[in-house]
């Protein structure tokens, strides 16, 4: 009955072709390690944000009279209201952790490195869209932070010469984030860039699936294979991968309803203090920082010194500073894809490479200081010399051989 | 490596919790506790909210019902008793002072007060409600430690009475005497800081009451989910 009824189907649409391609015919490598958790978890996150915002979007009035209310009025008067929202709001955070480590997994293991350097590329797009979508999110509850976060990040648009008061006035639609921008980030925030995202998300996993999956061991299964074609390190994701990240997903969930039912806040982290006042364009906030996923980048913006009081140099090595993550695949001139078998110059430049990243998400939460500023010009220097040297030091490093074969206990 | 790597994520974790909201007068906060299960002090704090604080703040998104509801009382008794400034048990709390008047009296619209425990917190609240002392040279007649200049006077004189600042300890003394004690009146203002904790979000009480099941779900479900991919993953070698 289910087989002549799947026939029926797959006469019409390649259901079962699909269904083996991706899942129980698609072999990834066996000794996937912990790090090989957050590509599921990050989809389990992201379907969590598209379900938990539609159903925010029934009750939320995009518009500057309402806004701050009616985000109030779901956590008062909605029935489970308070729950989806805290689910929207912790998730925004969860999705840059689960995706930070995800993009940390690539880096040590060399998953961007050739053939899979369109994974990354459409990875990388995908955390553009990602911080597009949080950005403008983060407009809507239209407190204080929303406001003033908007308005600090816009007017960077404005430090490019010649076109870029018009510009950010373009991207505001009014002089000063209002009601405006407020209805635009809306649009944007619930159908343009989720329908970008998920477009991407596509792309992103039909390529690794074309090309297979890299492993902590950067050895191809492909080149091994047994008589019927199968890899010999290789195991069909489904049902393998599919109870191993059933595992994955509950320990993530534990501890997200940790943050979730007791500690919604963060203590300032996830959800700002200054946000819980309305949005006042009279009254700027003391401290104006954005959330911490943010934090690095903009850390790197105030490290650079204003030139002719123009503070266009520090938005370009901003925008650059995430350019240089694209460039990855042909920075890295190893032969080597893991850190296993990577020489001291990588193991070393990574290491800096993350003390330097943290400090700067650090330091872009704290106020300006003569010695931060300087902590964060050194992090900033070292950050882009860790891509900038990347060609000459990993293409004299002392690489060790890699092995035929994966390695698994 | 790998445990310099997790060291750095973990420490980076530890080194970020804990931020704390920065007082802007950068005076020492008292800090109280708040515990929403003690009805009788949140009962006691709705008393002194709808007394002294409603007349020119509002909460205009706490509705009276759900206080009833969430602080064990009746909808008469909260009509009877806490009600004064609406109509209908399923109003919100707010107040006939119309914010074009505010401002011309004390310089500034009274804020709403529905979530100013998550903006301010409640140790800055448990501070600036104790912390008002006599300064001729405000309109009002007295200052704030932790709010410098505010436009508000010190509403609860009676209780407190009135305290006067020495500019070089920075210590407050007594200059008249109150309807209570010191500690008594700290209970009246920890008793308002809890209320104001509360309608700051009515929902967190079934926040912590469910999050224990969804916690011992996902633990009980891991009992499950561990030992069903140890059972697939038995023949992979």
């Amino acid at each position: 009955m289910f087989s002549s009824l799947m026939g029926w189907v797959d006469a019409r649409f390649p259901a079962t072709k699909l269904w083996e391609e991706h899942l129980s015919k698609y072999y990834a490598p066996k000794n996937f390690n912990f790090w090989y958790f957050f590509g599921s978890l990050a989809l389990l996150v992201l379907v969590m944000q598209i379900v938990t915002g539609i159903f925010l979007t029934m009750h939320y009035k995009p518009d500057a009279a309402l806004a701050f209310a009616s985000v109030e009025y779901i956590m008062r008067d909605v029935e489970w209201g308070w729950l989806i929202r805290y689910l929207h709001s912790t998730g925004a955070s969860a999705f840059f952790i689960v995706v930070y480590l995800h993009m940390f997994r690539g880096l040590i293991y060399g998953s961007y490195k050739q053939p899979r350097e369109l994974v990354w590329l459409f990875g990388m797009f995908l955390y553009l869209a990602l911080m597009a979508e949080a950005f403008m999110g983060y407009l809507l509850p239209w407190g204080q932070m929303s406001f003033w976060g908007a308005q600090v990040i816009i007017s960077l648009f404005g430090a490019i010469p010649f076109v870029g008061d018009q510009l950010a006035l373009w991207i505001r639609g009014d002089f000063v984030v209002a009601d405006a921008t407020l209805n635009r980030f809306f649009a944007f925030h619930v159908i343009a860039v989720p329908l970008v995202i998920l477009g991407l998300v596509v792309a992103h996993i039909i390529a690794l699936h074309e090309v297979g999956s890299n492993n902590p061991d950067g050895v191809e299964i492909k080149k091994l294979k047994d008589k019927n074609g199968i890899p010999l390190d290789g195991i069909p994701f489904h049902p393998y991968y599919s109870v191993k990240d059933i595992v994955g997903v509950t320990v993530f969930l534990f501890i997200f309803s940790l943050v979730l039912f007791y500690a919604p806040e963060m203590d300032g982290w996830f959800l700002e203090h200054a946000n819980f006042v309305p949005a006042n364009p009279l009254k700027t906030p003391l401290h104006i920082a954005p959330v911490w996923y943010f934090t690095p980048f903009y850390a790197i913006l105030r490290a650079v010194p204003s030139i002719a009081g123009s503070s266009f140099p520090g938005v370009v090595a901003m925008g650059l500073s995430i350019v240089f993550l694209f460039l990855l695949p042909w920075l890295d001139r190893s032969p080597v894809k893991s850190i296993r078998y990577r020489g001291i110059y990588f193991r070393t430049a990574i290491v800096l490479f993350v003390i330097s990243f943290i400090g700067l998400g650090f330091l872009g939460t704290q106020p300006v200081t003569p010695l931060y500023t300087w902590l964060a010009r050194i992090f900033s220097i070292i950050y882009f010399a860790f891509f900038i040297l990347m060609p000459i030091y990993t293409k004299h490093d002392n690489d060790k051989p890699v092995p035929e074969r994966v390695t698994f206990k | 490596m790998r445990t310099l790597i997790f060291a750095l994520f973990f420490g980076y974790i530890a080194a970020i919790s804990g931020q704390v909201m920065a007082s802007s007068e950068g005076i020492h906060l008292d800090d109280v506790e708040v515990d929403l299960s003690d009805k009788a002090s949140l009962q006691r704090g709705a008393k002194t909210f709808v007394n002294y604080c409603l007349s020119c703040h509002q909460a205009s998104y706490m509705r009276y019902n759900r206080m009833a509801k969430d602080l064990g009382l009746t909808d008469a008794q909260v009509k009877d008793n806490l009600m004064f400034a609406s109509e209908k048990v399923g109003d919100t709390m707010t107040v006939a002072m119309r914010a074009e008047d505010a401002q011309k009296w004390f310089g500034v619209a009274p804020p709403d007060l529905s979530v100013i425990s998550r903006s301010r917190g409640t140790a800055w609240l448990n501070t600036y409600l104790r912390t008002f002392f006599l300064d001729d040279t405000k309109p009002v007649g007295t200052n704030n430690l932790a709010f410098k200049d505010v436009g508000m006077p010190h509403i609860l004189w009676k209780q407190q009475g009135y305290l006067t600042h020495d500019e070089e300890t920075g210590h407050l003394s007594p200059a008249s005497e109150g309807s209570l004690s010191k500690y008594d009146y700290d209970v009246m203002v920890a008793d308002l800081v809890n209320f104001l904790a509360y309608i700051g979000e009515p929902s967190k009480i079934q926040r912590l009451e469910l999050g224990k099941w969804v916690l011992l779900y996902l633990f009980l479900f891991f009992l499950v989910a561990y030992p069903m991919k140890k059972a697939f993953w038995r023949d992979i070698h």
